[in-house]
């Protein structure tokens, strides 16, 4: 039955369909009465394959609607949401809209963004490159990722399976300020999960590539090898005593790391006083040569974005130069509580880069000397308004700047200020696949707790 | 008498689409016809609505509204699987024909005849977003929000959140399941920031269950709430370090279930099982706890967060003994994995919503009353951790290794409880960690229903509970080293 399996993911509405969905959302919002009101619809087409031992073991297609809108009766606001596109779903999930607003109490910092904040220009960031792949293809690709783990090491016993996903997307949003805007995006991705075992016991690993065009993925087989690799280098894990050591965080860990400070900065946590890092725009939060930028215009990356989820327009900045904090991560509505600008980040930051170091990860290892080098973390034990950190984590003991044996079931433990300002160094070993890129980062001392 | 929620599900996902029996049978049919084992449909409409509250007034709130249907075509091992977000027959069947690619060679699955058999009710179908007027949402957000000010002047945040979700499904199955449910579910939540001469400290609290909003004011429940997050974060601002090594921890009852549902429920899920990642693959019929511990899973608790009337492949939830007296008994399963271990379903296939494939889930997940009195326990500990409240916890299925994070704990010195400390991670191997139960509390609580468990991206409700446990050594993730 190959004709069925030839099904690829579903193309894409055209853009004027939404935009039309959009502009009968707003004027829908102002026939119920609504003062001001801004929507967004998209569209998501999906196809994934995942083969486990050979075979396959999961072909889905994905194709998601949404349509959300929010309406102001002066400052108060209501919203709603729905899969739904025909007039009366449209209708519908504006009159949910307007009754939540009946009884919402009016909020002076309630609104859309301001006017002159809104994108004028919406540049061609690249990010649209969609990948015709057939069921039959897809599958072919997973089959070779997982292969090329399976067939690495003898040790490689079992796996989770190596996966295929394309999605592309649309999203439109627009407001009664007159600003409609959207653009198409892809991201296709490649990973692998597999399980390497000995006479110590089993332990997975999994590995991934993703990006906006196909061409930038690391091809399967590369997948597949990392992803075995580091299974296997996982064998034989051992505890250790409980002691304070220095630790270094590879980079996709790092990556974290930078999440929870900018999770810290962002306008929500700031003005309802729940963030360790409150009233400290302008004061070393990192030491000097740690600066962080935010590039949201940087093509084909995974964060690019032309304007924010209100429809302001994003912008080049640093976050933090030499280590001092200069700005924080609003929307119009915190911003406004807290008497600032908008920045441009409701829906998130886009695109932050930690700028490099000099040194590569053998480098930060000898540089490490003695301690922790960790590559896994468990669980969620960060508290962000005292800055508390603990949580359980798996990597490898380091001596003398030589990889000893690896290591599992221990905690690792800190103060997210003091680990900020107790980082030794960034490394140049950036991992560009989401949203903050960044390299390893040495920590000067954390509390282990094993044995 | 047992309220008939087949014929709701048929009445809301059916009649307004225009669809009959016969348009399921054809949508079945198109999906066997390729040579697949079998295959399901899948009709869910769901309604969620939230209201939250900063600043003592409710100045947010929102309404979702998400109907579809998902078709799944399983042939030995393989999945095919496509959804619509229409209920209306030619993207059902075009749901089918991409569903059904997965098949080239297999099974010859045929059509069996509809069974829905009669079903006992678990709670009630209501509507639980239209059981309080909007005014009267506002007001129980305004009267929690006064109820924790009131506590005293340190607190200085108080965010309150409402949530109501009703789900209706309805399954269709080619082995002839034939089942409909209407799920409601409610939810609230308190968190405090408290503040002490420049230090901050955040405590959190609430709770839900299948049921209307009127839950939330019998028994005061809402404000109890309120009182519980301020008296949490005021403990914690008077918390030192947590010490940091391996000690025997108490655990207190309720929410620090979420030591069985991390450590031991996950791995006992029947997928981990069938492809030999679990740490615990292969081993029922093995001792890996003291023989102090039962275990079960359970779906059927009344009007409980976790619990389900069938679950969403359309099978009697139940009460599945997980571990007897320290002895591996069982897994949880889901259709596809029973079929392939040869066993029964557990009633534990659910998935996400109808853009998902169901997987097998915990539902709810607790450890059986023994004979001790707490005090007891407590007393019996020279130096150690007594943890009793938790946030999150996440487990390695493969290496067994889990964790969880206490958010309100104290020191044990001398068999007191002296001064409380930091929220600190637990960490641990779930195969061992249980042979490491000393002692079992005669007190069994289940949590005050806020539990919501991930996997492979799918959220699901869930609810835990446990009496007080003594664990002889267990790894805590301070600073005090």
């Amino acid at each position: 039955m190959s004709e069925a399996i030839a099904h690829t993911a579903a193309p894409l509405p055209a853009r004027e369909c939404l935009e039309t969905l959009v502009a009968d959302i707003l004027a829908e919002a102002r026939a119920q009465g609504a003062a001001a009101a801004e929507a967004a619809v998209s569209f998501g087409s999906a196809l994934s394959v995942t083969v486990r031992l050979g075979e396959v073991e999961t072909l889905e297609h994905h194709r998601q609607r949404g349509l959300a809108v929010t309406i102001y009766f002066g400052q108060s606001r209501g919203s709603a949401s729905t899969a739904d596109w025909r007039p009366e779903a449209i209708r519908d999930t504006v009159r949910n809209a307007c009754a939540i607003a009946r009884h919402t109490a009016a909020d002076p910092c309630a609104g859309l963004a301001d006017p002159e904040q809104l994108a004028r220009e919406i540049p061609d960031l690249d990010l649209y490159h969609p990948w015709p792949l057939s069921a039959e293809e897809g599958i072919e690709l997973a089959r070779e990722c997982e292969a090329a783990a399976l067939t690495l090491d003898p040790r490689i016993r079992n796996s989770k399976g190596g996966s295929v996903a394309t999605h592309a997307g649309l999203a439109v949003y627009g407001n009664s300020h007159g600003f409609c805007g959207g653009y198409p995006t892809t991201r296709h991705s490649v990973s692998c999960s597999v399980i390497a075992q000995d006479e110590s016991g089993m332990q997975r690993n999994h590995w991934y590539t993703a990006a906006r065009d196909r061409n930038d993925l690391e091809t399967p087989a590369v997948v597949g090898q990392k992803a075995a690799r580091r299974a296997l280098r996982r064998l034989g894990s051992r505890r250790l005593g409980t002691q304070q050591v220095p630790v270094l965080f590879a980079p996709e860990l790092a990556r974290g790391l930078i999440g929870h400070f900018v999770a810290a900065i962002r306008g929500g946590s700031l003005y309802r006083k729940a963030s360790f890092l409150l009233n400290r725009l302008g004061t070393p939060v990192f030491p000097t040569f740690v600066t962080i930028r935010e590039r949201p215009h940087l093509r084909k990356a995974l964060s690019s974005a032309p304007f924010d989820s209100e429809g302001v327009a994003t912008a080049d900045r640093d976050l933090v130069d030499s280590g001092v904090l200069q700005g924080y991560v609003l929307d119009s509505y915190s911003a406004r509580r807290l008497g600032m600008e908008t920045t441009g980040n409701a829906g998130g930051t886009h695109n932050l880069i930690v700028e490099p170091g000099p040194l590569g990860h053998e480098e930060l290892l000898r540089q490490l000397d003695t301690g922790l080098w960790v590559t896994e973390l468990l669980g969620h034990g960060v508290n962000l308004v005292t800055g508390d950190y603990s949580r359980g984590a798996s990597g490898f003991w380091v001596e003398n700047g030589e990889i000893q044996f690896p290591v599992h079931e221990i905690t690792i433990a800190g103060h997210l200020a003091a680990m900020f300002q107790g980082i030794a160094a960034v490394g140049n070993d950036v991992d560009a696949r989401g949203g903050i890129r960044c390299g390893s980062l040495l920590l000067e001392r954390m509390t282990v707790a094993g044995e | 008498m047992a309220t008939d929620t087949l014929a709701l599900a048929r009445q809301q996902l059916l009649i307004p689409a225009g669809l009959g029996e016969g348009d399921l049978h054809r949508a079945l049919s198109c999906l066997l016809g390729h040579a697949v084992d079998g295959g399901d449909l899948y009709f869910q409409l769901h309604r969620a609505e939230s209201w939250s509250l900063e600043d003592g007034q409710v100045k947010s709130a929102s309404h979702a509204g998400r109907q579809g249907v998902g078709v799944r075509a399983v042939s030995g091992e393989k999945t095919g699987f496509a959804y619509s977000d229409e209920i209306v027959l030619p993207a059902l069947l075009e749901a089918a024909a991409a569903a059904r690619a997965i098949a080239r060679h297999g099974g010859d699955g045929q059509l069996q005849v509809w069974q829905s058999t009669r079903r006992p009710v678990r709670y009630e179908p209501v509507d639980p977003l239209e059981t309080l007027s909007a005014e009267a949402k506002v007001r129980l957000l305004e009267t929690v929000d006064a109820e924790a000010r009131r506590q005293g002047p340190r607190v200085s945040q108080v965010m309150v959140s409402l949530a109501a979700t009703q789900d209706t499904i309805l399954v269709a199955g080619s082995d002839g399941t034939l089942a409909g449910d209407v799920r409601p579910l409610v939810r609230l939540n308190v968190t405090v920031i408290v503040e002490r001469c420049g230090r901050r400290e955040q405590g959190s609290s609430g709770g839900g269950g299948r049921v209307g909003y009127g839950w939330f004011l019998d028994e005061d429940r809402a404000l109890g709430y309120a009182r519980e997050a301020v008296r949490l974060a005021l403990v914690n601002l008077e918390a030192t370090a947590a010490p940091a090594g391996t000690m025997t921890v108490v655990l207190g009852p309720g929410w620090p279930g979420i030591l069985l549902h991390e450590a031991i429920g996950h791995g006992l899920e029947g997928d981990f099982n069938r492809k030999g990642t679990s740490a615990f693959s292969g081993r029922i019929g093995e001792r890996v706890a003291s023989p102090l511990c039962t275990v079960v899973d359970d779906g059927t608790l009344a009007s409980r967060r976790g619990s389900l009337n069938v679950d969403d492949e359309g099978t009697l939830t139940q009460c599945t003994t997980l571990i007897e007296r320290g002895v591996l008994m069982g897994y949880l399963q889901d259709k596809l994995n029973a079929r392939l271990m040869k066993t029964a379903p557990t009633g534990n296939g659910r998935r996400e919503s109808y853009a998902h494939l169901p997987l097998p889930r915990m539902t709810n997940t607790y450890l059986l009353p023994g004979e001790h009195d707490p005090a007891e326990i407590i007393a019996s500990v020279e130096r150690g951790l007594y943890a009793v409240n938790f946030g999150g916890g996440q487990v390695d299925i493969t290496s067994g290794k889990f964790v969880f994070s206490a958010s309100e704990a104290y020191l044990i010195e001398n068999g007191r409880v002296t001064r409380p400390v930091k929220g600190a991670t637990l960490i641990g191997n779930g195969p061992d960690v249980l042979t490491q139960v000393s002692m079992v509390g005669n007190d069994l609580q289940l949590d005050a229903g806020v539990g919501t468990c991930g996997k492979d991206g799918q959220s699901v409700p869930v609810g835990v509970g446990q009496p007080t446990l003594r664990i002889e050594a267990l790894t805590v993730g301070g600073t005090q080293a």
